[in-house]
C-alpha cells in the first residue's frame, strides 16, 4: 500500500469519488432487499440496511451512506444518522441475530447527526444502544470502516468481532479541524491534528484497534476478492461456539 | 432601642457593597443569574433560587451524598506512553486541583448501611473526560459490583472523549458498556446520576445505560455541543434545549433530584431494589 501523510489520508476518506456504501453492498451481495424505518417514527437515510446474500450465505448489512449530490446529501444529511437512524441499525441487527445471520456494517460517516431535532429524539441513547446492544449480539458482527469513521457516531456500528479499514480511510475521536480548533484556537493546522490523532489505518492497526487493512476498492470495480474474504472471516467465526465469540469479543475491548 | 439606631441602607449602597465584595465571596449562578453570598451556596453547593448544583469536587460530592465511603484503584492513571508535554502538564494540574489521578473516583460507598458501588466523575480533572484510565476504573468498578452483587451509582460529569488519547478515548465507551452489560445480566441495579455537564461520548454510553437516570436540576446534559451543531449545520439551538428539564420532557431521564434530596432518594432506591424482596 502506498504510503501517505494522515491529511492525506483524511482527503482520500473524503473523496467525493469513493465507493459508496450503496454500492458496497450491490456488489457484495446478491438478492438484496432493503428494510426500512426504527419502527418507532422515521426512516433516516443515512442508515441504509436489509439482507442479502453473500456468496449464498444470508447476511444483514446495515451501513451509513453518504449523498452523491447536494440534494442526496441533504436527504441523507451528509452521512451523519440521526437517532431514528441508529435504531434501525440496531432493529436490523437484533433481527440478525435472530435469524442467526451474521452481520456486516459499512461506516462512512463525519459522526452523528448534531443538530437540535437530534438532540431531543436522544442521539445520545441512541449511539448508547447500539454500543451496548450490538457487543452482545449472538452472531458474527465485522465492521469495515469505508471513508469516514467520525467519533461515537461510528463506534455504533463498529463493536463487533472484527473493524477492518479501507486504505483510505480514518477512525477518529473528533474530526482534525475540531482537534485543531480546540488544540491551536486555529482550524487550518489540521495536517498536525491528523498527524497527532493517529487516525490512519496504518496507525490504528499498530495500536491493535483495528484487525486488518483492507485494499481500496473503486466505484465499479470487481468486488469478489473482497467478497471471498468476508466470507472466510464469516466462516471463522461462526465456527466459534457461541460463547467463545462473545467472550473473545469483549476481550478485545477490555483491552483498551 | 437597637432598632431605631439600625438603619436600612438603601438599595444603591447595597450595590456599591456588593461590588466592593471580592469575586469568591459573591457567586452568580450560571443558570439563573441570582447573586449571592458564597457562604449560601451551602454544604451541598447549590443555588439558593433555583436549586442548580453547582460543579463540583468528586471528593466534595461523596463526602455530601454517602455515609461510608472506601476508595478503590486510586492509584490507577493516565498510562506512561502519553508523554506530550501540554497534556502531562495538563494532568499535573488536574491531579493537584482535585486529589484524584484520574478523572473519576470509585469504590464502595454505603447509604444507610446498603453497600453500593460508587462511581464520580470530577468535572475539575481536565472537563472530566473519558481517558483511558477513566474507562479501566469505571470497567473496574462494575466488574467488583457484579463479583460482589452490588448494584452501581455513577454520577456522571463530563466533556466527553478525551482527544489527547485519541481512538482509545473512544474505546472506552464500548469498554465500559461491555461491563455494564454483564453487571445488567446478573439483574443488578444500576442508578445513573446525570450532573453538570454531560455530554459527548459519556452520553452516547453508560450516561444513558442506566436501569434508572436521575438528574440534578439544570444540569447540561447532551450529545454534540451548542458550538458543534452552530458551526456545523448553522442551527442556532434554543437556550435550554440540553437543560435535564428539557431531556427529561423528551423522555430520557426518570426524575429530577435535588442535591439536598440525593442520598434520601438513593437511599430509597436501594431499598425498593433489595434482592430480599424480589420475586422468585
Ligand atoms: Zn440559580
Amino acid at each position: 500500500m502506498v504510503n501517505k501523510t494522515a491529511y492525506q489520508r483524511v482527503q482520500g476518506a473524503r473523496r467525493k469519488d469513493k465507493i459508496s456504501t450503496a454500492e458496497l453492498i450491490h456488489g457484495l451481495t446478491t438478492d438484496f432487499f432493503e428494510l426500512h424505518g426504527d419502527r418507532l417514527e422515521a426512516d433516516d437515510h443515512a442508515l441504509i440496511g436489509g439482507v442479502g446474500l453473500l456468496n449464498n450465505r444470508p447476511i444483514t448489512v446495515v451501513g451509513i451512506q453518504k449523498g452523491a449530490d447536494t440534494d442526496e446529501n441533504i436527504d441523507r444529511h451528509f452521512g451523519s444518522p440521526t437517532p431514528q437512524g441508529y435504531r434501525k441499525a440496531l432493529r436490523l441487527m437484533k433481527q440478525a441475530e435472530k435469524f442467526h445471520r451474521p452481520i456486516l456494517a459499512l461506516v462512512n460517516t463525519p459522526g452523528a447527526w448534531p443538530d437540535v431535532e437530534s438532540e431531543y429524539h436522544g442521539q445520545g441513547s441512541a449511539v448508547a444502544q447500539c454500543i451496548i446492544q450490538g457487543m452482545q449480539l449472538k452472531v458474527p458482527y465485522i465492521s469495515i470502516i469505508v471513508g469516514e469513521g467520525g467519533s461515537g457516531g461510528a463506534l455504533a456500528l463498529a463493536c463487533g468481532d472484527r473493524v477492518l479499514m479501507f486504505e483510505d480511510s480514518i477512525y477518529s475521536v473528533l474530526s482534525p479541524e475540531g482537534y485543531a480548533s480546540i488544540m491551536w484556537k486555529d482550524s487550518s493546522k489540521v495536517q498536525q491534528a491528523a498527524e497527532e490523532l493517529g487516525l490512519t489505518p496504518e496507525s490504528l492497526l499498530k495500536d491493535g484497534i483495528i484487525n486488518q487493512i483492507i485494499h481500496e476498492y473503486k466505484p465499479g470495480d470487481d468486488l469478489s476478492d473482497l467478497r471471498d474474504f468476508l466470507d472466510q472471516q464469516f466462516t471463522e467465526l461462526e465456527n466459534l461456539p457461541m460463547s467463545e465469540l462473545i467472550e473473545q469479543r469483549q476481550r478485545r475491548f477490555r483491552n483498551y | 432601642m437597637l432598632q431605631s439606631r439600625f438603619k436600612m441602607p438603601s438599595h444603591d449602597e447595597l450595590v456599591k457593597r456588593m461590588d466592593a465584595i471580592p469575586d469568591h465571596v459573591l457567586r452568580e449562578c450560571p443558570i439563573c443569574h441570582a447573586k449571592f453570598l458564597s457562604m449560601r451556596l451551602g454544604r451541598d453547593h447549590t443555588c439558593p433560587k433555583c436549586g442548580y448544583g453547582f460543579r463540583i469536587l468528586a471528593k466534595r460530592r461523596v463526602k455530601i451524598t454517602f455515609d461510608k465511603f472506601t476508595e478503590i484503584d486510586q492509584n490507577v492513571t493516565v498510562p506512561d506512553r502519553y508523554t506530550d508535554e501540554k497534556y502531562r502538564a495538563k494532568i499535573a494540574k488536574a491531579k493537584k486541583v482535585t486529589g484524584l489521578n484520574e478523572s473519576v473516583l470509585t469504590g464502595i460507598g454505603s447509604l444507610n448501611k446498603q453497600q453500593v458501588a460508587v462511581g464520580i466523575m470530577d468535572p475539575f480533572w481536565i472537563m472530566g473526560s473519558l481517558g483511558s484510565a477513566t474507562g479501566e476504573k469505571i470497567t473496574r468498578l462494575f466488574e467488583l459490583a457484579t463479583r460482589k452483587d452490588l448494584p452501581v451509582v455513577m454520577f456522571t460529569s463530563s466533556g466527553g472523549a478525551r482527544m489527547q488519547e485519541g481512538l482509545h478515548s473512544l474505546m472506552q465507551m464500548a469498554k465500559v458498556s461491555s461491563a455494564v452489560a454483564e453487571h445488567s445480566a446478573a439483574g443488578l441495579l444500576y442508578i445513573v446520576v446525570l450532573c453538570d455537564p454531560t455530554t459527548g461520548g459519556v452520553t452516547a454510553s453508560f450516561a444513558m445505560d442506566g436501569d434508572i437516570i436521575l438528574a440534578e436540576p439544570h444540569a447540561l446534559v447532551g450529545f454534540a455541543g451548542r458550538r458543534v451543531i452552530e458551526q456545523t449545520i448553522m442551527q442556532t439551538p434554543p437556550k435550554d434545549f440540553q437543560s435535564a428539564e428539557t431531556v427529561m420532557k423528551h423522555g430520557f431521564i426518570d426524575q429530577i433530584v435535588k442535591r439536598s434530596d440525593m442520598k434520601k432518594t438513593l437511599t430509597q432506591l436501594l431499598r425498593l431494589h433489595t434482592k430480599e424482596n424480589a420475586y422468585g
